[in-house]
C-alpha cells in the first residue's frame, strides 16, 4: 500500500519559472530548436530543406510557369529551357472543370442553384441570423425539387402510381400531425391511419395485379389506383376532422393540411413546363457533379445514419437486426464494389428495356454506403451519454421520439462534430471514385483534360492534378474549419 | 397543375413509355432521336474533350458518321457514354448504348462469346517502337543491341522478347512497373528505345519536353485491330455499322471528299460513285435508311482518310503515319468490298 502510494508522488524537486530574461521569441527558439547540437543540427537541415521544396514549388508554380495561351505550343519552350506549370490549359478549360459538359447557353442554371444553395445554408450556418427554422425547412423540403427541376430541366413525366404515393404519404404524415394536436380524437385518428394503408394496399394491387407487369408505378387499371387515390384524400379529411375535434368549432388545424398542400405543390411543381431546356445528366460533371454526389450523400447520411443507429441500440431484435445487417453489409465492401455493383448488377434485375440513370445508381449507392458509417459514428455518440439522461426523460414522461429529440440527440450529436465531419470530409473526397463508372466529376474532368492532343506537354498532367488538389483542400478545410467554429460554439463544459 | 389533371384523366392511356424496345436498333434509334454511342473516357486522338467541351476524335467522328447516315445529315443527334474498358461491354449487352466506338481490340473470344460483332477494322494499331533522332535509326531490324524501356508483365514485353529473337537480335531490357515511370526512365536516357501500342507511343511523345527529337519506328510487331462493335442479333443494324464503315473507306477510295461529295453526288458520271452516293440503286433503302445514306455521312465527317488526318494525322499534335492504315491501294491494310 505504501509502495503504491509513493509511486504516483514526484520525488525530484520542480523546478522555479525561468527569471525574466530567458522569456521571449528568442529564449523560446533557443529552447525549442537549438537546445542541444542535434536539435541545432535538425534545425538548420529540415529549414533548409523545407526552403529548397518551397522554392522549387514556386519557381515551377509562379516563375517558369504559364499563364495565358491558346494550345500546347504555349507551354513549350522553343529553347529547351525548363517549363514550369501549364496554367494555360487550367485556364482554357476551366468551365469544363467547373460545369462539365453542361450547355455553354445553360449554364446560368447552375449558377442559380449554387446561388439559392447558399442564400439558404449560409443564414443556417452563422448562429445570429434570423428565421432558422423557415430556413431549414426551406433547405431540406424545397430546395432539392427546385435544383432537381433548375439542374435538369423538370417537365417529368409523373404516372398515376408517384402521385397517388405522394399523396399516400402526405396522408400518413397529416395522420402524425393530428395525433400530435392536443385532444385529438383516438377514433378518427384509427380511422385515418387506415384508411391511408387501405390506399397504399390499393396502390400496391393496381401495380402487381396487371401480373406479367412488374414495372412499378406503372399505371394499369385506373380503377384501383383512383379508388387508392380517394381512400388517401378521405384520410386526410379524418385527420382534419379528428384534430379539430378536441378543440372549439372554429379552429382550422393548417398544420395538418400542409403535407396535402405541400404534395399538390411538388407535383404541380415537377410536371409544370418551365420551358427550361431539358440537360440530361450524361451532361453533368466537373465540380458541379463533384458537389451534387457529396451534397447528397451528406444530407442523405446523417438521418438515415441516425435512424440506423436508434435501429441499432433499440430493444426490438428485428429492427436491431435489420439496421446491423445493413450497416455491416455497406461497412464491409468497398466503395468502388458498391459502384461497380449499381453499375453492372442493377441491370441484371431490371426487366429489358429499363434503364436506370446511371448517376442516380451512383447517389444511391453512395448515400448508403455513407450512411452505414455515420450510423456507427452516431451510435459512439449515443454511447457516450449515460443512462441518467434516458431514465431522468423517461421520469419526466417524455415519449421515446421526444425523449431522442429533446434529450438525447441534442448531447449525442454535439459529441461526435468531429465524427461526422470526418465522414462528410471522406465522403467528399471519395465522390473521385465516381470516375471509375464513367462520370465525370471534378477529377475525372481534369484527368480526361489529360487526354486533349492540343494540350498534352509534358507539365499538363501535373499541373491538373495540382489544381484539382486544391480545389478539394479548399473545401475540406473548409468544412473543418466551420467544425471547429461549431465545436466550440457547443461547448458546454468538456472542453480540455 | 393542368399537366397533373390531364395525367391523371388520361391515364388509361398511359404509354409504357421505357417498356417499348424491340429487336429492331434501328426503330430504337430512330423514336429515341438519338444514337447512344460508348465511348472512351479519354484517349487522344481517338476521344477527348476539346476547349469548348464537345467530344473530338477517330472514335466520335464514326458515331458521327452513323448518326449522320440514320439521321438525314444530323451528325448532333448522339448521346455520348464514357466507358470504362471493364464497363464497355456490359452496357453493350444490357442495351445501354447502340454502338461501341471505344479502340476495342478484334478477338475471338469477344466477338464468338461475349455475344458481340465486330463491324471491322478503323485502326490497325499494334505495339511500336520510339527512339532519338539523333541516332539515326529507320528501322526496328536495326536495333541489335539496343536497350529498351518496357512494361513489366504486359503482352508489350512477351512480344518484344519474341520480336527480337525471330530476327536474331539482341536487346537489354529496363523492365518498369507503371507506364509513366517508362516514359520518364526513357526521357532520362536510361534507354535507347521505348517500346508500347503504338497509338500510346505517339500520344506519350507528347509528352517529352522536345518531342521533334523522337522518332517512332515503323515496324509494328504485333495486331490490335481495333474496330466499332455492336450487339449480336440484330443484323440489320450489324449491316448500316458496317456499311456505313466500308462506306467511308470506298469514299476515299473513290475521292469523295466532306468539300466534294454534293457536287459528286448531283454530277458524277463514275458508277462506283453513283452507287455510293445513291444516284443509282437502292443500297440505302436496303439496310432501311434513305438512299442518300453516304452523301449525309460523309458530308458530316469526310471520308475515311479526312477522318484520320483531322484527328491523328501528320497535321494534329500526335503526327501518326497512315502505315498499315493506308488504303490497300497505296499498300497498307484498309480494304473495304465494293457497294454493288
Amino acid at each position: 500500500m505504501e509502495k503504491q502510494f509513493q509511486a504516483h508522488i514526484a520525488r525530484d524537486e520542480k523546478r522555479p519559472m525561468p527569471p525574466p530574461g530567458e522569456q521571449g521569441l528568442l529564449a523560446a527558439l533557443r529552447k525549442n530548436l537549438f537546445a542541444t547540437w542535434f536539435d541545432s543540427l535538425l534545425t538548420v537541415v529540415l529549414g533548409l530543406g523545407s526552403v529548397w521544396v518551397a522554392w522549387k514549388l514556386i519557381q515551377w508554380g509562379l516563375v517558369t510557369a504559364v499563364f495565358t495561351g491558346e494550345d500546347r505550343q504555349a507551354c513549350l519552350t522553343t529553347d529547351g529551357g525548363p517549363v514550369g506549370a501549364c496554367w494555360a490549359f487550367v485556364n482554357a478549360k476551366i468551365g469544363q472543370f467547373i460545369y462539365g459538359r453542361y450547355p455553354l447557353a445553360e449554364r446560368w442554371r447552375v449558377d442559380l442553384t449554387l446561388l439559392l444553395l447558399a442564400t439558404l445554408a449560409l443564414p443556417l450556418a452563422i448562429p445570429r441570423a434570423p428565421f432558422k427554422r423557415l430556413n431549414a425547412s426551406l433547405l431540406i423540403g424545397v430546395f432539392p425539387f427546385v435544383a432537381l427541376v433548375l439542374l435538369t430541366g423538370g417537365n417529368f413525366d409523373m404516372n398515376v402510381g408517384w402521385i397517388v404515393l405522394l399523396f399516400i404519404a402526405a396522408a400518413f404524415a397529416s395522420a402524425t400531425l393530428a395525433a400530435g394536436t392536443a385532444g385529438a380524437l383516438s377514433g378518427r385518428l384509427k380511422g385515418a391511419y387506415r384508411l391511408a394503408l387501405a390506399a397504399l394496399v390499393l396502390l400496391l394491387a393496381s401495380i402487381i395485379l396487371p401480373g406479367s407487369d412488374i414495372r412499378l408505378p406503372i399505371f394499369e387499371l385506373p380503377l384501383l389506383s383512383l379508388a387508392a387515390l380517394l381512400a388517401a384524400l378521405a384520410s386526410i379529411g379524418l385527420s382534419v376532422v379528428a384534430a379539430r375535434g378536441g378543440l372549439k368549432r372554429s379552429f382550422m388545424p393548417f398544420r395538418v393540411f400542409m403535407p396535402s398542400v405541400f404534395a399538390v405543390a411538388l407535383v404541380a411543381l415537377l410536371t409544370s413546363d418551365f420551358h427550361l431546356m431539358p440537360v440530361s445528366t450524361n451532361l453533368w460533371g466537373g465540380l458541379m457533379l463533384t458537389l451534387v454526389v457529396a451534397l447528397t450523400g451528406i444530407a442523405a447520411s446523417l438521418p438515415l445514419g441516425i435512424l440506423l443507429a436508434l435501429g441499432r441500440r433499440s430493444h426490438m431484435p428485428a429492427v436491431r437486426l435489420l439496421c446491423v445487417i445493413f450497416i455491416e453489409f455497406w461497412r464491409g465492401v468497398p466503395l468502388i464494389t458498391v459502384l461497380f455493383m449499381s453499375t453492372f448488377m442493377i441491370p441484371l434485375f431490371l426487366p429489358v428495356g429499363i434503364t436506370f440513370n446511371q448517376l442516380l445508381r451512383a447517389l444511391i449507392g453512395v448515400a448508403l454506403f455513407s450512411a452505414a458509417y455515420m450510423a456507427e459514428v452516431m451510435r459512439g455518440g449515443l454511447q457516450a451519454i449515460p443512462k441518467g439522461q434516458y431514465e431522468g426523460a423517461m421520469a419526466v414522461g417524455l415519449s421515446y421520439w421526444q425523449m431522442m429529440r429533446l434529450v438525447i440527440m441534442p448531447q449525442a450529436i454535439k459529441l461526435v462534430i468531429p465524427g461526422i465531419v470526418n465522414t462528410f470530409i471522406g465522403l467528399f473526397k471519395d465522390t473521385s471514385l465516381v470516375y471509375i463508372i464513367g462520370l465525370a466529376d471534378l477529377l475525372g474532368t481534369v484527368r480526361r483534360g489529360f487526354s486533349d492532343p492540343n494540350w498534352i506537354t509534358p507539365t499538363t498532367a501535373a499541373t491538373g492534378l495540382l489544381f484539382a488538389a486544391f480545389v478539394y483542400w479548399l473545401f475540406c478545410f473548409g468544412m473543418s474549419r466551420y467544425s471547429i467554429f461549431m465545436e466550440r460554439r457547443l461547448d458546454t463544459g468538456h472542453r480540455r | 397543375m393542368q399537366k397533373l389533371i390531364k395525367t391523371l384523366l388520361g391515364s388509361v392511356v398511359v404509354a409504357l413509355a421505357a417498356s417499348s424496345v424491340s429487336a429492331a436498333t434501328l426503330d430504337d434509334v430512330k423514336n429515341r432521336g438519338a444514337l447512344r454511342c460508348g465511348i472512351n473516357t479519354g484517349l487522344p486522338g481517338f476521344a477527348f474533350q476539346n476547349d469548348r467541351g464537345e467530344w473530338e476524335g477517330m472514335d466520335i467522328d464514326y458515331c458521327k458518321a452513323v448518326a449522320a447516315a440514320i439521321f438525314d445529315g444530323d451528325a448532333g443527334k448522339v448521346e455520348y457514354t464514357p466507358l470504362s474498358a471493364v464497363q464497355r461491354f456490359p452496357a453493350l449487352q444490357n442495351n445501354e448504348i447502340d454502338l461501341l466506338a471505344r479502340n476495342t481490340t478484334w478477338t475471338m473470344n469477344r466477338d464468338t462469346a461475349l455475344g458481340l460483332n465486330f463491324v471491322g477494322v478503323n485502326y490497325y494499331d499494334g505495339q511500336g517502337f520510339m527512339v532519338r533522332k539523333d541516332l539515326n535509326v529507320t528501322s526496328a531490324l536495326q536495333l541489335s543491341g539496343a536497350t529498351v524501356c518496357v512494361q513489366s508483365g504486359t503482352t508489350t514485353e512477351l512480344n518484344l522478347t519474341d520480336y527480337f529473337r525471330a530476327n536474331n537480335m539482341e536487346f537489354n531490357p529496363v523492365v518498369i512497373e507503371a507506364q509513366n515511370d517508362v516514359n520518364s526512365a526513357y526521357e532520362q536516357g536510361r534507354c535507347d528505345v521505348l517500346t508500347t501500342d503504338a497509338s500510346g507511343l505517339y500520344a506519350s511523345r507528347l509528352e517529352l519536353a522536345n518531342p521533334d527529337e523522337h522518332v517512332v519506328l515503323p515496324e509494328i510487331i504485333s495486331k490490335e485491330p481495333l474496330g466499332p462493335v455492336v450487339r449480336q442479333g440484330d443484323e440489320q443494324w450489324f449491316d448500316i455499322v458496317k456499311w456505313v464503315h466500308f462506306g467511308l473507306l470506298n469514299a476515299e477510295e473513290l475521292g469523295v471528299t466532306q468539300d466534294n461529295v454534293e457536287e459528286l453526288a448531283a454530277n458524277s458520271d463514275n458508277p462506283d460513285i453513283r452507287r455510293l452516293l445513291g444516284s443509282d440503286g437502292t443500297f440505302g433503302e436496303d439496310v432501311g435508311l434513305s438512299n442518300e445514306w453516304m452523301v449525309h455521312a460523309i458530308k458530316a465527317v469526310g471520308n475515311y482518310g479526312e477522318i484520320f488526318d483531322r484527328n491523328i494525322g501528320p497535321d494534329t499534335p500526335l503526327k501518326i503515319q497512315r502505315g498499315i492504315n493506308a488504303l490497300w491501294t497505296k499498300g497498307g491494310l484498309q480494304y473495304a468490298p465494293p457497294i454493288r
